[in-house]
């Protein structure tokens, strides 16, 4: 369990500000749904998580501050899963997972016995018996998203950064693999952090939403409260309507321009 | 892994066996077993019947020839490897960045300046400005790639090494096309040898070699994760820019020093990594250690037809492997897109 708190941070690549001035405090536990539109910085907040790119102000993890820490022990704190993750062909499934071990395995150290134990438990509980012993070049999208997923968790890192995990998959796959990430949410306890191109996804399995425009917060809450058509139109560009269901799920439909 | 070890020890006593001159070939095992404390005369009784002549000739020419060769196809291989692994890219060898153009450049210059007199030196200057130069032209290409890039994509220290590369053989034929007397001298000398290796060339080599190795031995785990990539290496914690770093200084300290002493000798550090993960799969944990080992066999080996087949002439040893390895690199490729 752990909470992550953005305090004025600024990220610029060059003179080109992506990110500035973004505060947020992210409950312990939580799902938080980055939504915006290209461009708007979700990736690049997640990249300045991860410690892949410099920025100022500071990002604290249970009350001290990521930049001070060791760049292993910030990747066990933090599981960053990319946007198109890459998986060499020749690697097998449970070579890859154990890549998650890496921040607890020392400089010169190797893979211990627990490591391995860890890997056969992760695989095990996500059912990826099957998948584990074969080469990662002949596995279907869904099965190498589940290894991508399985891997960030070998990490036992608390906290899981997704980078538009699913935008390579087909709807099945994607509800798939928001599923197990819940399950393993509440399994764990981990707090997610998400960038999110589906708008309906989003606000299926985000606690809370945060919208980006122009690398800064606009409107940020519960999920009824920024998914709103007036909003969307404002930062989107588009025009949508917007439905509630009966069981809570907010539904975001895009419409043509000419009716 | 001690499969692989026990075929090094085979083809070393099979290169110890051949050659135009000496005793008959089953003598050979028993001559050096014959001299392990424990075998001989006052042990097991192990006697070969091998005269003081032919000892010196196994002892002092083709002993040190086999080690020579080990140590060298080991090192390319290993150095093949590890750049495969740090580049990211399966055609890469330990040449990439400049060593053995450097070295064939520095060879060059001691040809034409010196010329002959070198052998009236104290020390044979030949390999020490080779791997001077070695060492020198991959330092350049790294700080033109890292003016560039820095270290964060490999591709432009790949580019640079190309640059650096083209840059040093121009220079070299310049000089080469204004002083043709040494043409044939230095041609040899691009093409490999391990003829003239004493035990003198195995103890200028080790040293580095055995640095080189044990940094790359002890940087295979990191080879491994590096596959995923610089962004989610660094993310899982691992300090690329380090890495890279360390694994391309070690993997051309080797290289840079079996150049010097051995020439260009192709092939050998591109294909035997892919032999080797042919064999046993491709993870960097097992690929490392293997590539030692076979790189070492292979090279004995490979340089048997060489002393053998025109005897007593010699056919170059870099003639040899990529006689062998030519070959067998298309068929390596076949294969793969088969097993795609």
């Amino acid at each position: 369990m752990s909470s992550v708190e953005f305090r004025h941070l600024a990220v610029k690549y060059g003179r080109r500000v992506v990110i500035h001035d973004f505060s947020m405090a992210v409950a312990s536990g939580s799902w938080v749904g980055l939504i915006g539109p290209n461009g708007a910085g979700k990736s690049s907040l997640l990249r300045a998580v991860a410690g892949l790119v410099k920025h100022s102000g500071d990002i604290v993890v249970d009350g001290s501050s990521l930049s001070l820490r060791s760049r292993s022990r910030r990747a066990s704190l933090v599981a960053y899963v990319p946007q198109e993750p890459i998986l060499p062909d020749e690697m097998t499934g449970r070579e890859y997972v154990m890549l998650g071990r890496t921040p607890h395995i020392g400089y010169f150290g190797h893979p211990t016995k627990s490591d391995r134990a860890m890997v056969d438990d992760v695989i095990g509980r996500l059912g990826l018996d099957d998948i584990a012993p074969r080469h990662l070049g002949v596995l279907s999208g869904g099965e190498r998203q589940r290894l991508v997923i399985a891997r960030a968790l070998a990490t036992e890192a608390p906290i899981l950064l997704l980078d538009e995990p699913t935008s390579a998959l087909d709807i099945g796959h994607q509800q798939q693999a928001f599923e197990l990430v819940e399950r393993l949410r509440r399994e764990h306890g981990l707090t997610v952090l998400s960038a999110m191109h589906d708008l309906t996804l989003a606000g299926m399995y985000s606690d809370r939403l945060a919208l980006l425009h122009e690398g800064t917060v606009v409107a940020d809450g519960s999920v009824e409260d920024v998914l709103s058509a007036e909003t969307l139109a404002e930062f989107y560009g588009v025009r949508v309507t917007v439905h509630r269901e009966d069981d809570g799920t907010v539904v975001v439909v895009p419409r043509r321009e000419q009716l | 892994m001690s499969l692989s070890a026990l075929v090094l020890v085979l083809t070393a006593c099979a290169g110890a066996m051949t050659g135009p001159a000496g005793p008959e070939w089953w003598r050979v095992p028993l001559a050096l077993l014959e001299r392990i404390p424990g075998f001989g005369e006052s042990g097991l009784g192990v006697s070969s019947g091998v005269s003081p002549l032919e000892w010196s000739i196994i002892w002092d020419i083709r002993m040190p020839r086999v080690v020579l060769a080990g140590i060298v196809g080991a090192t390319l291989s290993l150095g093949g490897a590890s750049y495969q692994g740090v580049f990211r890219n399966p055609l890469v060898d330990p040449y990439l960045l400049g060593a053995a153009a450097g070295g064939g450049l520095g060879a060059t210059i001691i040809f034409t300046t010196v010329g002959s007199d070198r052998l009236d030196w104290p020390v044979d200057p030949v390999p020490l400005v080779a791997f001077v130069f070695a060492l020198g032209t991959v330092t350049l290409t790294y700080l033109v790639g890292a003016s560039f890039g820095g270290m964060r994509t490999s591709s432009t220290l790949v580019l640079a090494g190309v640059a650096m590369v083209s840059l040093t053989t121009a220079i070299q034929t310049f000089i080469l096309q204004r002083n043709s007397d040494v043409v044939r001298v230095v041609y040899n000398w691009i093409l490999g040898r391990l003829a003239t290796a004493s035990w003198g060339d195995v103890v200028l080599v080790l040293p580095y070699v055995a640095l080189s190795t044990t940094v790359l031995l002890f940087h295979r785990r990191h080879l491994d994760v590096l596959r995923v990539g610089d962004e989610e290496a660094a993310a899982l914690g691992i300090p690329v820019a380090r890495v890279r770093l360390t694994v391309v200084v070690a993997a051309t300290l080797g290289t840079a020093a079996v150049v010097a002493v051995s020439g260009l000798i192709g092939f050998v550090g591109l294909v035997v990594p892919h032999m080797v993960r042919l064999m046993a799969g491709s993870t960097y944990r097992v690929v490392i250690p293997l590539a030692i080992t076979v790189g070492g066999a292979f090279l004995i080996l490979a340089d048997i037809p060489g002393r053998t087949l025109s005897s007593p002439a010699e056919v170059p040893i870099g003639v040899v492997t990529a006689f062998i390895g030519a070959p067998f690199f298309i068929i390596l490729l076949r294969t793969r897109q088969v097993s795609r």
